[in-house]
C-alpha cells in the first residue's frame, strides 16, 4: 500500500445509471434496487442510508458483481467505473476488477474470515493474486499492512486463526485486506454496526485516514446518520429499492427536503433533548418490495396526498446539487429544536 | 381436515415422497391381508415345482422345499413391519422419557446417562443387538428388544439437546419463576416442543430398523428359521451358493431395498420439513 | 494441539471399560442361563449329560462370583489370552490372528471405495446444483442408501458363480502372500459395503458444501477476486469436510456390522464371519472377545477422526 497524492480528476470515478436488481422469490419478482442513479467522484466519502432492507446492501452486491444469482439479478443499468460498464463484463473480467479496484468490507466481521485459514494466508492471497507478489513478499507486506491498521504484534497475528481476534480486530485485518491493493473504490456496509461504540469511531477514523491516504473512494453504507454526518461528504438516502434523496452533508442535514429523510433525522435523540420527551418515530412499516403503485413512502407519509399514493414522484433537483423524489418537498422543513 | 389437505399437497410435491408413500401404502395392505392376497400357502411344498425358477404357476419361483417365494414374501411382510415399529416405538418412547428427565433434571443422573450413552453409541448398533439375543436367545420378543436397544441411545442425545435448548428460553424461565410444577412445564412447555425432532428420528429409525430385522433374520438369529422372513429367505441362498437358486433371494432384497427407500425417503421429507438442523445428526436405527 | 489428543485419548479409556462392563453384563447378567443355551439344541432337549454341562460350568468358569469372572476376562484380554473357542478348540487369539487381515482388508477397501466415489459425486452435485446431474446422483445415492450391503454382496456372489463359474476361497488368503488372490476376494465385499457408505458420505457432502457456500467467509473471498475453484478448494472445501469426516467415523460402525452379514454372504473368512458362527454356536468366547475387539476398533476410528477433526479446525484444539 503506497501514498498518493490526490490527483485531480475531473472524470467521475463511478457512474451508476438506472441499475435494478430483482430477486426472484416464490413467482414473485421483488425489486431490490429499483432505477438507482448516483456518482462517485475521486477521494470522496459518500455516504448511503436508510432502514434495513432498503436496498442498500443489495446495491453494494450489485456494484461487485455479488448478487447471488439464483435468486438475484441485475436486470438492468449500467455501473460505469471509469467508462467502463462493469455489469457486462464477464466472470473473468469482473475478477480481476473485484479487490483489485472495488473492494468491500462487510457488516459482520465475526464471520467474515474463514475460520480454518490463518489470518496471514487471508492477506497473502490476494497480494498474490493482484499485487503479483511472491510469497516471501506477501507475508512481509502483510506484516505491515496489519501494522498500519493497528493490529499489536502483527508477526504472531499473521499465524494466527480468525477465531483469536476479537470483532475490532478481525474488521481491522479485513479493511487491511481491502485496501492492500490500493483499490479505487472502497465500499464500507455497516462496517461498524456489529461493534461496540468505542471500537466503532477507532474503525471508522482508520478507514477515513488509510483510504485519504491512498486516494481511495468509499461508499459508506449505514442506518446511522450520525456517522454520516461527521465522515460522509455527500449523502444518498434510500427508500424500499429507491434512491429517495441525494445532496450535500450540510444540506440533508440542515435542509432536508424528503419526509423520511426529516423522519430519520428527527428520531435521532440528542444529548439536549428533555428526557422526558417522547422519541419521535416514524410510524408504520418498511413495506414489502414488490411493485405498487405511487410513491412507496405515502402509506406511512403524513404529507401524502391523492397525487402520492398514486404517480410515483421523480427525483428532481430541489437546489443545485440536491435531488429529491417528492411531490410535497416544499413543504418539508426542519425545525430544530 | 385441514391437516390431511396438508398432508396430501405435502406428498403429492415432491415425485420421490409420492412414490415412497405409494410404496408404503402397498406394504401396509400386503401386511393387513397377507392370506387374502398371496396366491398360496406360504408354508404348503409343492412337490411338483421344487426349486423352481419364476413361471406362470409361481410368479417368482419357489424355493429349496418347493414353497411359493411370492407367497412368503407377502406373509413376511406383516412380520418386518410389526417388528420394525415395535422396535421404533419402543426405543423412541423410552430414549424419549429418558432423555427429557436427563436433560431437563440434569445433576447426576444427566452426567450417568452421557456416560451411559456415550459408551452405548460406541457399540454399532447391530452388534449390540446380536450381543442381546446372544443373551436372550431368539424370538419375536427378544429381537424386538435388540433392535430397540440399539435405538435408544441417539434419540435420547437428540431429546436431551433438544431439552437443553429449550430449557434456557425465556418461557421456560418465566413458568418456573411462577412456581409451576416441574412436571406440567415439562409436559406443557417442553416436551410439545420435541415432538418434531422425536418424529424425525422415528421415522429415519424405521429404515434402520427393518435393515436391522433382515439382517438378523440373514445370519440366522432372526424369530425361527422357517419362518418367511426376507432376510431369512436370502440366507438359505448364501448357504447354497454352489447352485444359487437367484430367485429367491433377488426378490425378497428388491423389497426390502424399496421398503427401506421408501421410509427413508418419509423421514427426510419429514426432517426438510421440521427440522433441516438435524442433517447429518441422525444415524440409522 | 498434543493437549487435546491427549485428553481425547484419556476421556476414551473409561469409555472402553463401560463397553466392556456393558458386553459382560449382556453375557452374564440377562436372563437365560448360558451353559444351557449352549448345551441344548433348538428344540430344547439337551444335548450333553448333566455331569458334562456342570464340567463345561466349571471350565468356562461360571460358578465364580460375578466380579472375579469380570476381572478374570480383563486380565485375560489385557495378557492376550482370550480363551478357546468351546467348539473348535482354538484359540480365539489365533482365530483372531488368522482372520483378522480378511476382515481388515476389506474395511480399508472400503473406506479407500467409499471416499473416491463419494467426495467426486457429493461435490458435483453441490457445485453443479439443480442440474440434471444434480438430480441424477441424488437418486443414485437414494438407492445406494437403501440397498443392504449384503444383499449387494448376495447380489455379486450370485452372479460371479452363474456367469463365471466362481467358488468362494475355501481359506484365508493373506494380503502380503498373494495380493491379487486376496484383492480379488476383498473387492466384492468392499463394493457391496463401500458403495452404501460412498452414498452416505455423497450426500453429507454436497449438503455440507452448500451450507458453506452460503457463509460470510465465502463471500469475503469471492470479493477479493478469487476465481470460482479457488473458491471452492481452499475456502469452501476445508469447512465443508468437517461433518463428513465425522460422520465417516460414525459410519465406521456400519462398516463393522456390515462386515458381519456381507462376509456370511460371500463366505470371507473373516472376523465377521466368525462372530456370526460364533454366535450361531453359542461360543462365548468368541462372542464376547470378539465384540470387545469390534467395540476397541470402532472406538479408536472415532478418537482417530477427532484427531483428524482437530487438525482441520483450529477452533477445536482451544476447548
Amino acid at each position: 500500500m503506497t501514498t498518493k497524492p490526490v490527483k485531480e480528476k475531473k472524470s467521475k470515478l463511478l457512474e451508476v445509471r438506472n441499475l435494478r436488481t430483482v430477486f426472484r422469490k416464490d413467482d414473485e419478482d421483488i425489486i431490490a434496487v429499483n432505477n438507482l442513479s448516483f456518482d462517485l467522484n475521486p477521494g470522496e466519502i459518500v455516504g448511503l442510508v436508510g432502514e434495513s432492507g432498503c436496498g442498500k446492501s443489495v446495491t453494494a452486491l450489485s456494484l461487485m458483481g455479488l448478487v447471488p444469482d439464483p435468486p438475484g439479478k441485475i436486470m438492468g443499468g449500467e455501473v460505469l467505473l471509469e467508462g467502463k460498464n462493469l455489469i457486462n463484463l464477464s466472470e473473468n473480467n469482473m475478477q480481476k476488477v473485484r479487490g483489485k479496484e472495488i473492494s468491500m468490507i462487510f457488516q459482520e466481521p465475526m464471520t467474515s474470515l474463514n475460520p480454518v485459514l490463518t489470518i496471514g494466508e487471508q492477506i497473502t492471497e490476494i497480494l498474490e493474486l493482484h499485487g503479483g507478489l511472491s510469497s516471501k513478499e506477501a507475508i512481509k507486506e502483510a506484516i505491515s499492512l496489519l501494522k498500519l491498521v493497528g493490529l499489536p504484534d502483527p508477526e504472531l497475528r499473521i499465524n494466527e486463526h480468525p477465531h483469536k481476534l476479537s470483532g475490532g480486530q478481525r474488521q481491522r485485518v479485513m479493511i487491511a485486506i481491502a485496501l492492500s491493493c490500493n483499490p479505487k473504490i472502497l465500499i464500507a456496509d455497516e462496517p461498524t454496526t456489529a461493534l461496540d461504540v468505542t471500537i466503532q469511531t477507532q474503525i471508522l477514523e482508520l478507514i477515513q485516514k488509510l483510504t485519504k491516504d491512498i486516494g481511495t473512494s468509499v461508499i459508506l453504507i449505514t442506518h446511522n446518520l450520525g456517522i454520516l454526518a461527521r465522515y460522509a461528504s455527500k449523502i444518498h438516502v434510500m427508500y424500499a429499492g429507491n434512491l429517495i434523496e441525494s445532496g450535500s452533508t450540510d444540506e440533508i442535514f440542515y435542509n432536508p427536503k424528503h419526509p423520511y429523510t426529516l423522519g430519520l433525522l428527527n428520531s435521532v435523540p440528542r444529548l439536549d433533548f428533555d428526557p422526558k420527551m417522547e422519541l419521535s418515530t416514524i410510524l408504520g412499516e418498511v413495506p414489502d418490495l414488490t411493485l405498487k403503485p405511487g410513491c412507496s413512502f405515502a402509506p406511512r407519509c403524513q404529507l401524502a396526498t391523492k397525487k402520492c399514493i398514486s404517480i410515483v414522484p421523480p427525483l428532481t433537483e430541489s437546489k443545485k446539487g440536491h435531488m429529491v423524489a417528492c411531490w410535497e418537498s416544499s413543504k418539508v422543513t426542519r425545525k430544530l429544536r | 381436515m385441514i391437516r390431511i389437505k396438508n398432508l396430501l399437497i405435502i406428498i403429492k410435491s415432491n415425485p420421490l415422497t409420492l412414490f415412497a408413500t405409494i410404496i408404503l401404502i402397498v406394504m401396509l395392505v400386503l401386511a393387513l391381508f397377507p392370506s387374502q392376497i398371496a396366491p398360496m400357502d406360504p408354508q404348503k411344498a409343492h412337490y411338483d415345482a421344487l426349486r423352481s425358477p419364476p413361471t406362470m404357476q409361481h410368479l417368482l419361483g419357489t424355493d429349496y422345499a418347493g414353497r411359493d417365494v411370492a407367497s412368503r414374501m407377502i406373509h413376511g411382510v406383516r412380520t418386518t413391519l410389526i417388528i420394525a415399529f415395535s422396535a421404533v416405538i419402543l426405543s423412541k418412547t423410552i430414549g424419549f422419557f429418558w432423555g427429557m428427565t436427563s436433560g431437563y433434571f440434569g445433576g447426576w443422573f444427566d452426567l450417568l446417562t452421557q456416560r451411559i450413552i456415550e459408551v452405548m453409541l460406541s457399540i454399532p448398533s447391530l452388534i449390540l443387538a446380536l450381543l442381546l439375543l446372544a443373551g436372550l436367545g431368539s424370538g419375536r420378543l427378544t429381537v424386538i428388544i435388540a433392535i430397540a436397544v440399539g435405538g435408544i441411545a441417539g434419540t435420547v442425545r437428540i431429546i436431551r439437546s433438544s431439552v437443553l435448548t429449550i430449557k434456557n428460553m425465556a418461557y421456560v424461565e418465566a413458568a418456573k419463576a411462577m412456581g409451576t410444577h416441574p412436571i406440567i412445564i415439562i409436559f406443557r412447555h417442553i416436551a410439545p416442543q420435541c415432538f418434531a425432532p422425536l418424529l424425525v428420528v422415528a421415522s429415519v429409525s424405521l429404515g434402520g430398523a427393518i435393515f436391522a430385522e433382515a439382517a438378523l433374520s440373514f445370519l440366522g438369529l432372526g424369530i425361527t428359521p422357517n419362518a418367511p422372513t426376507w432376510g431369512s429367505m436370502m440366507s438359505v441362498v448364501a448357504e447354497n451358493y454352489l447352485r444359487p437358486l437367484w430367485w429367491i433371494a433377488i426378490f425378497p432384497g428388491i423389497a426390502l431395498t424399496l421398503t427401506i427407500m421408501s421410509f427413508n425417503l418419509i423421514g427426510d421429507e419429514l426432517r426438510d420439513r421440521l427440522d433441516p438442523k438435524l442433517k447429518g445428526e441422525v444415524k440409522d436405527n | 494441539m498434543y493437549k487435546y489428543i491427549f485428553r481425547r485419548v484419556l476421556i476414551a479409556i473409561p469409555t472402553l471399560v463401560g463397553v466392556s462392563l456393558v458386553i459382560f453384563f449382556f453375557m452374564r447378567i440377562l436372563p437365560g442361563d448360558v451353559v444351557d443355551a449352549m448345551v441344548t439344541d433348538e428344540t430344547g432337549a439337551m444335548v450333553f449329560t448333566e455331569q458334562q454341562r456342570e464340567s463345561i460350568n466349571e471350565s468356562l468358569g461360571l460358578n465364580r462370583p460375578l466380579y472375579v469372572q469380570y476381572g478374570g476376562w480383563m486380565k485375560d484380554v489385557f495378557t492376550g489370552d482370550m480363551g478357546y473357542s468351546f467348539w473348535t478348540k482354538i484359540s480365539v487369539g489365533e482365530h483372531i490372528r488368522r482372520r483378522a487381515p480378511m476382515t481388515i482388508e476389506i474395511t480399508v477397501l472400503s473406506l479407500i471405495i467409499s471416499w473416491v466415489i463419494g467426495l467426486p459425486v457429493g461435490i458435483l452435485a453441490a457445485v453443479n446444483r439443480n442440474s440434471i446431474g444434480d438430480y441424477f446422483s441424488r437418486g443414485i445415492v437414494i438407492f445406494f442408501l437403501a440397498v443392504p450391503s449384503f444383499y449387494a454382496a448376495l447380489g455379486f456372489l450370485i452372479f460371479f458363480v452363474l456367469v463365471f463359474t466362481w467358488r468362494p476361497p475355501v481359506d484365508v488368503i493373506f494380503f502380503w502372500q498373494n495380493p491379487i488372490q486376496s484383492l480379488y476376494v476383498a473387492l466384492p465385499a468392499a463394493v457391496a459395503i463401500g458403495t452404501g457408505m460412498a452414498a452416505v458420505i455423497a450426500r453429507m457432502a454436497r449438503s455440507s458444501i452448500l451450507e458453506v457456500i452460503r457463509e460470510d467467509y465465502v463471500r469475503t473471498a469471492r470479493s477479493k477476486g478469487l476465481a470460482n475453484n479457488v473458491v471452492i478448494t481452499k475456502h469452501v472445501l476445508k469447512n465443508a469436510l468437517i461433518p463428513v469426516v465425522t460422520i465417516s467415523g460414525l459410519q465406521f460402525g456400519n462398516l463393522l456390522s456390515g462386515s458381519i452379514a456381507v462376509e456370511m454372504a460371500l463366505s470371507i473368512p473373516g472376523l465377521g464371519a466368525l462372530l456370526a458362527q460364533g454366535l450361531a454356536d453359542r461360543d462365548w468366547m468368541i462372542i464376547q472377545n470378539l465384540v470387545l475387539i469390534f467395540a476397541f476398533a470402532f472406538i479408536v476410528i472415532n478418537l482417530i477422526v477427532d484427531i483428524i477433526y482437530s487438525t482441520i479446525d483450529p477452533r477445536i484444539r482451544y476447548d
